[in-house]
């Protein structure tokens, strides 16, 4: 019996010490293999979603499944399922690029041979071999996302998750990790995946939900919600769901 | 294990790449044992080498003066630089502003008639409680003008008080020799002999001075054995500026987030932390300790004294425990690195203070006894003084490791549960 890559059901979340909830009763499902894409307003819950698929947030209510397994009941053996992009360069500055693999590496469980391995081929695939043993902080913004990345697909996850993957990177930096989570997307690594750019998402994802005040709004593939809802792209169709109204409070 | 080593190697590569703060950790620590031994070292050497500069005026021409005179300079405690006895004291005053002598004596003009009234009547009283006659025609009551002593207003209170004993204890030797010629006098009806007198006035108990040891040495303690262990404690405490920070960073710049989703529990980033920390506070106290054997005799200074290797080895491991522990709990209570840093260095000067770093713990008012007890400083001070300046061995100083472990444990429990509700673990 094949496990859905996701599963949440009736999740319930709220933030300490706030009386509002983030969620209520919200479920989704992403099977193996999708190419999923998150989209919503600021504030309208992405992140904080995320965070509760992999363990970062502690939910009140409902559960959390990665490929069968509840995270707030297995969270360290899940953890190895899956891979995390954050929006925010999460690695050491001080440390170089092979430095970053080798020591995310063995807290993902590698040996020493997979790492060095796994270490080459990402460089290599990344753009970053002749930058290999210089610290990130002298890294573009463009070369720490390619790190960013790196770090987190070096275990070969099940799931990747990745939160804005591509903000602020320049056009090369980001046709270079489109093109690399296309191909892991190909190996069968499920990609989850928000971001503000759509464009870029309408050419990677094959499946899309909207969220909008903690609610999904809209949850099919890109073509069968383009044409439910008469529009003929991500953005005008992003627009008519979620109205034009900011978001920012 | 190979996760352990990978963490310990990213913690060691982070750590030498930050050269200010290896610096600070290591510069510290000598600037402050080398500073402060050497200003206690010539506080020590004024006090029992060298000699305290100063001016005596003595305005009084009889016998009395310039035996005081003479006590004062047998004391070996000043160097005597006479004024004429017609200066005027603002004139004296002026020469000390000068900068001539930290201290003046003035002798009075009729000092020895004084005394040697003073001395007749206390005689003469003594005779008749005996039942004795005595030559009472010069008795009245006689009131010696009281010596004058000018001093520097830098002269420390203390310092004042040994220098005051002295002057008593010349002044006590004019005076009692003076009674006891008087009293010679009144019942022979004629002067004592010289011999007598140097008898009776050079017969003082001596004063054997005896340092007391473990080791059963007689090496009286230097400046080098004080300062040295005190200021590497400090030091390996004054770490909490770099883990601290550490651990802050680690929590702020997003790493932490990703290995909050890796299948490895922090604890194990904990650990390597603890043990590369603890390597550093090790390499403090060897460079203090070696620079205290090697280099402070070429820098005039005294030369540190290693007793019990064994000792010294295990209560330095176990005050750097103390001392990175102590690291992490400040970092993971801590919301900011300013946080951090602020009440790592706060806290580390007032345990400092109430430890018995910057007052001896036996001054302490009783008050703060207590408190001073629960300072993880005043155990790390009180186990390396053990070893240092009383000779102690190993299980001379368990009764002060006993306390800094569980001090240890507390406080390593108290991180725990700070990580366990930040849900870090």
């Amino acid at each position: 019996m094949s496990h859905a890559a996701v599963r949440i059901v009736n999740l319930a979340f709220t933030y300490p010490r706030q009386t509002t909830a983030c969620f209520s009763g919200l479920n989704l499902e992403v099977q193996p293999g999708e190419r999923f894409g998150l989209f919503g307003p600021n504030g309208a819950g992405k992140t904080t979603l995320m965070n509760c698929m992999t363990g970062l947030l502690n939910y009140q209510q409902g559960n959390v499944q990665l490929l069968g397994h509840e995270i707030a009941h297995h969270k360290k053996s899940v953890n190895g399922l899956f891979g995390f992009v954050p929006q925010d360069f999460s690695f050491y500055q001080e440390l170089s690029p092979a430095e970053n693999l080798s020591f995310f590496g063995a807290w993902a469980g590698l040996h020493k041979r997979e790492i060095k391995n796994k270490t080459t081929e990402l460089l290599e695939v990344l753009g970053l071999t002749d930058v290999r043993n210089k610290k990130v902080q002298e890294f573009s913004g463009g070369m720490k996302r390619r790190v960013n990345l790196a770090i987190g697909v070096i275990h070969d996850p099940q799931i990747l998750f990745l939160d804005e993957p591509t903000v602020g990177v320049d056009v090369h930096s980001r046709h270079a990790i489109i093109n690399y989570l296309k191909k892991l997307n190909g190996n069968g690594t499920t990609l989850i995946y928000t971001s503000h750019q759509l464009s870029e998402a309408e050419e990677l994802c094959n499946k899309v939900a909207l969220i909008d005040d903690g609610k999904i709004i809209a949850h099919d593939t890109l073509q069968q919600l383009m044409l439910d809802h008469k529009e003929d792209g991500l953005e005008g169709l992003f627009i008519n769901l979620t109205g034009k109204s900011f978001r920012d409070s | 294990m190979f996760k352990l080593w990978s963490t310990i190697l990213k913690d060691i590569r982070i750590l030498t790449r930050d050269k200010l703060g290896l610096i600070f950790m290591f510069v510290m620590p000598i600037v402050l044992a080398v500073v402060i031994t050497a200003v206690q070292n010539s506080t020590f050497e004024m006090l029992n080498t060298n000699t305290v500069p100063m001016l005596l005026c003595n305005r009084d021409t009889g016998d009395a003066g310039k035996q005081l005179e003479n006590a004062i300079s047998k004391a070996g405690m000043f160097r005597i630089q006479a004024v004429a006895a017609g200066e005027t004291d603002d004139a004296i005053s002026n020469r000390m502003h000068a900068k001539d002598a930290v201290i003046a004596i003035i002798i009075p003009s009729d000092f020895t008639n004084k005394v040697k009234d003073k001395s007749n009547e206390i005689a003469v009283k003594a005779l008749k409680n005996f039942g004795m006659q005595a030559d009472s025609t010069k008795t009245g009551n006689s009131i010696i003008q009281p010596i004058t002593m000018l001093y520097h207003p830098v002269l420390q209170e203390t310092f004042r008080h040994s220098i005051q004993g002295a002057l008593r204890s010349a002044l006590q030797v004019v005076q009692n020799k003076e009674v006891l010629k008087s009293l010679y006098f009144n019942l022979n009806e004629k002067q004592m002999p010289d011999s007598l007198e140097k008898e009776l006035i050079g017969s003082q108990v001596a004063i054997n001075e005896i340092p007391v040891s473990r080791s059963g040495s007689r090496n009286i303690p230097n400046a080098s054995q004080h300062n040295v262990p005190a200021w590497t404690v400090f030091a390996m405490f004054f770490i909490v500026i770099s883990l601290g920070g550490s651990v802050v960073r680690e929590k702020l710049n997003g790493s932490f987030v990703r290995l909050k989703t890796l299948p490895t529990n922090y604890l194990v980033s904990v650990l390597s932390k603890q043990l590369t920390y603890l390597f550093v506070t090790v390499m403090q106290a060897a460079v203090v300790f070696s620079l205290g054997i090697w280099l402070f005799p070429s820098m005039g200074l005294p030369r540190l004294d290693l007793p019990d290797v064994a000792g010294v080895i295990v209560v330095t491991l176990i005050c750097g425990w103390c001392a990175v522990s102590y690291a992490i709990m400040i970092g993971v209570f801590s919301k900011t690195q300013e946080q951090s840093n602020g009440i790592g260095a706060v806290s580390i000067v007032l345990m400092a203070a109430v430890g018995g770093l910057l007052v001896p713990s036996f001054a302490m008012p009783q008050s703060f006894q207590f408190v001073m007890k629960l300072s993880p400083l005043h155990w790390c001070l009180e186990a390396y003084y053990g070893l240092f300046l009383e000779g102690g061995k190993l299980k001379d100083v368990a009764l002060n490791i006993l306390p800094l472990l569980g001090i240890t444990l507390v406080i390593q429990l108290i991180t725990l549960y700070g990580l366990k509700r930040k849900n870090l673990i």
